[in-house]
């Protein structure tokens, strides 16, 4: 994998009348991981729209290196559509050989609807969505909400090679993600 | 850039025509139909007010079967997160709404020509008037299928957003209602070339805005 790099400089965040973060500054290279922990509201998944440009933040600025790829609570496939037809989209846009279907244990669901899924099956479909996109830079929002143990494991599994691979991953979570090396940024220290 | 928007292309289509998931096309189809019908109902049998107003009538029941999909436009795909997943691929805004206004175009601006014949002999209208009738549908819609996705882009997770958006499209479609209805009565080419200008501008800004909307939108 290239290498890869995401940088934010003295980020702050403001919802609202709020401000929920400030001076809060990050240097992430390749084969880096970090945990953004904090309580619910404090703004782990402003700061993730914010370091994938999703969202302007109120001071500061962010660059990076590299594409990159976001799971956040919403899967971005079609409902109505069944599974296959849903990845099949995002394939076609993005790499048609590079598919993680089999490996993430959805080959069972390929003509169940999207609508039918349960959250835990729907969080393991966009991390499908996320290893065909083969960014290096990964932005998790949440990644463990709705898994078992095991797609749990799974998942921790999968950043962890992401990383050995040379990429970044960013997990913003409340709950524990075992990874090896792993760097934690408590928002908290960042509130105003 | 091709592989990008073919795929794109043939999700919003999916979507938009007939049977897809966001049918915009048979409700608005059957609206159109309805009002051709009611009209004369509610005018009488006299051939010679409703062959001269009906021209007219088309325009008002086509300019309104146009505003019944817009709420199945952006918002759905906002909320499902596919705008945020094509901008981190670098899709701009403006490139995805163009595709959704042509997607939107052809699913109801060639089945709103067609459904213009029928409703044309249900009015009473002569030959000469549905050929001018229908060509100004060719160079209207277009510019009311930008319209109506720059102001669902516009209403896009705001309450009340469809309701909000059918009386938005209302005063910027007079432009359109008037040359193209205007076209009719004056029987000439300049009411079409005017309805086709007004066509273009809203075509060359509705991307645009709309992509400026849907990030707005997005917060």
């Amino acid at each position: 994998m290239q290498e890869c790099r995401i940088a934010a400089r003295k980020l702050a965040c403001r919802r609202g009348d709020r401000l929920l973060f400030s001076a809060l500054s990050l240097d992430l290279t390749s084969g880096d991981a970090l945990h953004v922990a904090g309580a619910n509201g404090i703004g782990k998944s402003s700061l993730l729209r914010i370091l994938a440009g999703l969202l302007r933040p109120y001071a500061g600025d962010v660059s990076h290196n590299g594409v990159i790829g976001l799971i956040d609570e919403r899967a971005a496939l079609d409902p109505h559509l069944p599974l296959g037809a849903a990845l099949a989209f995002w394939q076609r846009i993005d790499h048609p050989s590079i598919t993680a279907i089999a490996q993430l244990g959805l080959s069972d669901l390929l003509d169940v609807p999207v609508r039918f899924l349960s959250t835990g099956q729907r969080k393991r479909a966009s991390l499908a969505r996320l290893i065909g996109q083969a960014a290096p830079i990964w932005l998790l929002d949440e990644p463990l909400n709705g898994l078992d143990t095991n797609a749990a494991r799974l998942t921790e599994e999968l950043a962890a090679q992401h990383c050995k691979n040379g990429g970044i991953c960013v997990i913003a979570s409340h709950q524990t993600f075992a990874l090896g090396g792993m760097k934690r940024l408590n928002l908290a220290d960042f509130m105003v | 850039m091709i592989r990008v928007f073919t795929a794109l292309l043939s999700r919003d289509l999916g979507l938009l025509l007939l049977g897809g998931r966001r049918g915009g096309t048979v409700l608005p189809l059957l609206f159109f139909l309805s009002v051709a019908m009611l009209f004369p109902f509610a005018i009488g049998p006299d051939a010679p007010l409703l062959a001269q107003t009906g021209g007219g009538v088309i325009w008002v029941a086509a300019l309104l079967a146009a505003i019944l999909p817009l709420d199945r436009l952006i918002e759905p795909d906002l909320e499902l997160g596919f705008f945020d997943q094509w901008a981190l691929r670098g899709v701009s805004e403006e490139w995805t709404v163009a595709i959704r206004i042509l997607a939107h175009w052809l699913s109801f601006g060639p089945p709103l020509m067609l459904a213009a014949i029928p409703a044309a002999a249900l009015l009473g209208l002569s030959g000469e008037k549905l050929r001018l009738v229908e060509l100004g549908l060719l160079a209207g819609t277009p510019g009311l299928a930008a319209l109506g996705v720059t102001v669902a882009a516009l209403t896009a997770g705001l309450r009340g957003g469809a309701a909000l958006s059918g009386l938005l499209v209302i005063p910027l479609a007079v432009p359109l209602l008037i040359f193209g209805a205007g076209s009719l009565a004056s029987g000439g080419e300049s009411g079409l070339a005017l309805t086709g200008a007004v066509s273009l501008v809203l075509l060359a800004v509705g991307p645009f805005a709309a992509g400026a909307a849907v990030r707005a939108a997005r917060g």
